[in-house]
């Protein structure tokens, strides 16, 4: 794989990260009970982490830093999956988003834990190995919520939308406008 | 559904209570036990148990006032004091030694 090939892809793993990652923090203190919001916090932190350690192997190849690839790219240069751009308040389509997302992870990751490059396929056996216990955490809510009719007509309703990465919807726009407002607050360049 | 957490800090300690948490199952007090109690290094094990599986006893009865049974209820000092004095044999206090 070409440095910019590679770089792409941890893009696009990263932006994923990344933004599901602000999207599940936005359950913080509201999450349906207390041990939830502090599990699905978690969660939400480990997905950034995530995201700040694959930007920062990306950086490493395209010559610049993981602040300035996560934050200064216009939101129509994101190349995450429509599945976690979007805002959903209801926590039987958070989850829904949370299993299809987990699967298709866990999908990527094994490809990457088997790649040639020992700097991707070691990060990946990083990532995967707290991706393991969110795994477990989306499997606990599937088995639990399976019968409800609102969790599958959300499992439905998202499903089609996780390969889905041309173009972004206007959530993205407002979700990179809340992202990005600290940072764009002071001049390019400032040391954070 | 209410667990009881308990945690040890290093290998060989005895647990000690962490707290409580509510969750639907066992595999969900298992996940967030590990994540309140777990996640910063702080233990290096965890027991987590449904709260009816502990048996709380809080009756201690002792009619006749066995207070020798008691740690902080036997007053030995005194005794001993008594008994030098009979003795003939009480010490001077420690200051002036």
């Amino acid at each position: 794989m070409s440095e910019q090939g590679r770089a792409e892809l941890l893009l696009e793993i990263a932006d994923d990260e990344l933004i599901l990652g602000w999207r599940d923090s936005e359950w913080t203190g509201i999450a349906p009970f207390l041990e939830e919001d502090v599990a699905f916090s978690s969660i939400a932190q480990n997905e950034i982490g995530h995201a700040r350690a694959l930007y920062e192997l990306a950086a490493r190849d395209l010559g610049t830093t993981a602040d300035e690839l996560a934050f200064d790219r216009k939101p129509d240069e994101y190349r995450c999956s429509r599945l976690v751009e979007l805002r959903l308040p209801g926590w039987e389509h958070t989850i829904a988003r949370h299993y299809l997302y987990e699967e298709a992870d866990a999908a990527r990751l094994e490809q990457l834990k088997a790649s040639d490059d020992p700097e991707l396929a070691g990060l990946a056996e990083k990532i995967d190995r707290e991706e393991a216990y969110h795994r477990m955490h989306a499997q606990m809510w599937f088995d639990r919520l399976q019968a409800e009719p609102r969790f599958v007509a959300a499992l439905d309703e998202l499903r089609p939308l996780v390969d889905l990465r041309d173009g972004h919807g206007e959530e993205l726009t407002e979700l990179w406008e809340q992202m990005t407002e600290v940072r764009r607050s002071q001049p390019a360049g400032t040391k954070w | 559904m209410i667990y009881e957490v308990f945690r040890q800090e290093r290998k060989g300690q005895a647990f000690q209570h962490a707290g409580s948490i509510e969750a639907p199952d066992e595999r969900f007090a298992e996940w967030y036990a590990r994540e309140q109690y777990g996640r910063r290094g702080e233990s290096t094990a965890l027991w987590v148990v449904p709260r009816e599986a502990v048996h709380e006893i809080d009756d201690f009865v002792d009619e006749l006032n066995r207070n020798y049974h008691r740690v902080d209820g036997y007053p030995l000092k005194e005794k001993l004091k008594e008994a030098r004095e009979r003795a003939g044999t009480s010490r001077a206090p420690a200051g002036d030694r």
